[in-house]
C-alpha cells in the first residue's frame, strides 16, 4: 500500500498519539504501507522552509529509510523560492513538492504560484497541494485559514502541459464541477482522506474514475484507520482496490 | 459488534425512508454494525414547523417500519415548539416504537422553555440527545447550542442523562466543559477523524461517558469508527464505546416496551 498524505514532526496545535516518528512509522509499517509520501507539519508556518525540507529529508532517511518518501515545500512568497525548488531536486533527491497556498497566503492564479507550477513541471516533480490541513469550524481562533480554492488548477493544468498534480484533503468544500474539471484534465489525482459520506470512496471512484483516486490518510492528524476503513466500506472491484491502495501511485512515482 | 448512535436518512439514494434505511444498513453491514440510532427526516430542516416535525417523525417511523431488529428511532422535537414536541413523543416515544428525543438546532437547550420535553423525556427513560457544535469560523446558527449550553441543562437537571452531540465540535473544549457533570455522556459522530479525542475523553471522562456514532449518511461509518478503532485504550474501553454505554442507555427504554435488545 502507499499513502500519499502523510506528515511528520509537531502539528502546531495539539500533540497527536503518532507524532513521534517511530511510533508513525511503526503504525504505517503495521498497516501494510510500504511507501509514505511525506511532508512537515513544520511547513505550515515556518518562514525558513529550507531548513524545514532538510529536517523533513533527513528524518525520513533517518527514521523510515525505504518508507518515507519527503516531500518538501516551496513557497512562491518568499524570497529566492526557486532555490527551495532546486535544493528539493538536486540537494534532497525529492521526486515532488507539496504546497500549502492557504497557510502560505497566495491563491493557485497568483503568477508567482504559475511561475512554481511551471518549474516543477519542468523539472518533472510532482505537485501535491494539501486543500485543508483541519475542519475550518476547528481551528485555533488566533490562527482561522481558508481552505484551498481549486478552481484555478484546471486552468494551470492546463496552460501547464507536463504539471502532475495530487489534491490532497481536496473534497471539505469540494465543488463537484470542479473535480469533474480536474478529473478530466488526467493530470489531477485526489486522495481519500477527506472524501465523507457512506461509502464516498465508491461514490468517488463514480465521479472521476478509479485511475484518478489514491489512498492517503493524513496521518498522523487524522487516524490511519480511518482511510483503511474506507477502503472496506465501499464495494470495489479487485483491480479498483489495487489501484487506488497501490497502482496508481505507483504509476505516479515512476 | 458495534451500535451507532446517530445516523440520518440523507447522504445515500432512495425515493423513500425505506429504500435509504435498506442502502445504509447494507453499507453498515460491511463495518460490523449492529444496530443504528435515526434521528429525522429525508432532508434536514433546522427550524421545522409543527407540521414538518411530525413529518420528519413519520419518515422515521416508515423507515424503522421494516428494520426493527437493526434500528432505533429518535423523536425530532424544538424547544421552538414545545406543546407539539410533547404531543410527538407520546405519538412516537409513549404509544410508538421510538426509544429517544433529538434536539438540534431550532433553539438552544439553555433556555428552560425546553424544560417540559427533557421532564417528559426523562419520565419515559428515553435517550436525551442535544446537538451542539462551538464553532470558530462564525457559522453558528442563531439556535444551535454550546456545550456550555448543555452544562446550564445538566444542571437543571442533574438526575437526567443527557448526551452532548458532537463533543461539542471543537472536542477540546467540549470535554472539558461537561467534565464535572457525570450525567453528560458524549456522542463522538460528526466531525473529522482527528486523532486523539477519544483518548482525551477517556482520560478525562472516563470511557462509560463516551459513545460511538458516525452522523451517516453524510459522514463515512468508517471514519467514524477510526476514532475508536485507532484509538490508544483498551480493548474494554473500546467496547464500552462501540456499544455498552449506548446499550446501557437504552436498556431501561427498552425494558419498558418490551423490546429486545
Amino acid at each position: 500500500m502507499i499513502d500519499v498524505n502523510v506528515y511528520l514532526h509537531r502539528w502546531p496545535f495539539r500533540r497527536l498519539p503518532a507524532d513521534e516518528p517511530e511510533k508513525l512509522v511503526a503504525k504505517l509499517r503495521a498497516a501494510g504501507v510500504t511507501q509514505a509520501w511525506c511532508g512537515s507539519f513544520e511547513t505550515l508556518l515556518h518562514r525558513d522552509v529550507a531548513g524545514v525540507n532538510s529536517r523533513l529529508a533527513s528524518d525520513c532517511r533517518k527514521f523510515g529509510s525505504g518508507l518515507l518518501e519527503p516531500f518538501g515545500t516551496v513557497n512562491p512568497v518568499l524570497p529566492d523560492w526557486p532555490d527551495d525548488l532546486r535544493r528539493c531536486l538536486e540537494t534532497h533527491g525529492m521526486r515532488g513538492v507539496r504546497l500549502h497556498p492557504n497557510y502560505h497566503g497566495y491563491k493557485l492564479d497568483d503568477p508567482r504560484c504559475s511561475e512554481l507550477l511551471a518549474a516543477a513541471a519542468e523539472q518533472k516533480l510532482l505537485v501535491q497541494i494539501t486543500a485543508m490541513m483541519e475542519d475550518e469550524r476547528t481551528q485555533h481562533p488566533l490562527v482561522q485559514v481558508p481552505h484551498v480554492d481549486a478552481s484555478p488548477l484546471v486552468a494551470q493544468l492546463q496552460q501547464h502541459g507536463d504539471l502532475r498534480v495530487v489534491l490532497l484533503n481536496g473534497f471539505r468544500n469540494a465543488k463537484v464541477d470542479v473535480v469533474d474539471k480536474l478529473a478530466a484534465t488526467r493530470r489531477c489525482w485526489f486522495d481519500i482522506a477527506s472524501k465523507e459520506g457512506v461509502a464516498g470512496v465508491e461514490s468517488l471512484v463514480k465521479q472521476v474514475g478509479y485511475d484518478r483516486v489514491l489512498f492517503g490518510s493524513h496521518a498522523p492528524l487524522f487516524l490511519h484507520e480511518s482511510a483503511q476503513l474506507k477502503l472496506k466500506e465501499s464495494p470495489l472491484a479487485g483491480m479498483q482496490l489495487a489501484a487506488i491502495a497501490r497502482g496508481n501511485a505507483e504509476e505516479l512515482w515512476k | 459488534m458495534i451500535w451507532d448512535l446517530h445516523c440520518h436518512l440523507t447522504g445515500v439514494p432512495g425515493r423513500t425512508p425505506t429504500e435509504r434505511m435498506g442502502q445504509l444498513i447494507e453499507i453498515a453491514d460491511r463495518l460490523g454494525i449492529e444496530r443504528l440510532c435515526f434521528y429525522m427526516g429525508m432532508g434536514f430542516l433546522k427550524e421545522p414547523t409543527p407540521e414538518e416535525l411530525v413529518e420528519q417523525n413519520d419518515q422515521v417511523l416508515e423507515a424503522l417500519a421494516h428494520y426493527h431488529d437493526r434500528a432505533f428511532g429518535f423523536c425530532y422535537v424544538s424547544g421552538d415548539h414545545v406543546e407539539v414536541s410533547l404531543a410527538e413523543i407520546e405519538r412516537c416515544v409513549a404509544r410508538g416504537p421510538m426509544v429517544g428525543i433529538k434536539l438540534w438546532v431550532a433553539h438552544r437547550c439553555n433556555d428552560p422553555v425546553i424544560d417540559p420535553i427533557i421532564l417528559r423525556a426523562a419520565e419515559l427513560k428515553a435517550v436525551i440527545y442535544q446537538h451542539t457544535w462551538l464553532k470558530t469560523d462564525g457559522t453558528m446558527f442563531a439556535g444551535e447550542s454550546t456545550p456550555m449550553d448543555v452544562v446550564e441543562l445538566a444542571k437543571r437537571h442533574p438526575r437526567t442523562p443527557l448526551i452532548l452531540g458532537h463533543t461539542g465540535g471543537q472536542w477540546e473544549l467540549g470535554i472539558r466543559a461537561v467534565r464535572p457533570y457525570a450525567n453528560v455522556s458524549i456522542d463522538i459522530a460528526g466531525s473529522d477523524p482527528t486523532a486523539g479525542l477519544v483518548e482525551m475523553a477517556v482520560r478525562e471522562l472516563g470511557a462509560e461517558r463516551v459513545i460511538y456514532g458516525s452522523d451517516s449518511g453524510g459522514r463515512s461509518f468508517a471514519s467514524q469508527i477510526a476514532k475508536v478503532a485507532g484509538a490508544e485504550i483498551s480493548e474494554r474501553e473500546k467496547r464500552l464505546i462501540y456499544k455498552e454505554n449506548l446499550k446501557r442507555m437504552l436498556t431501561p427504554i427498552c425494558k419498558a416496551k418490551g423490546i429486545a435488545i
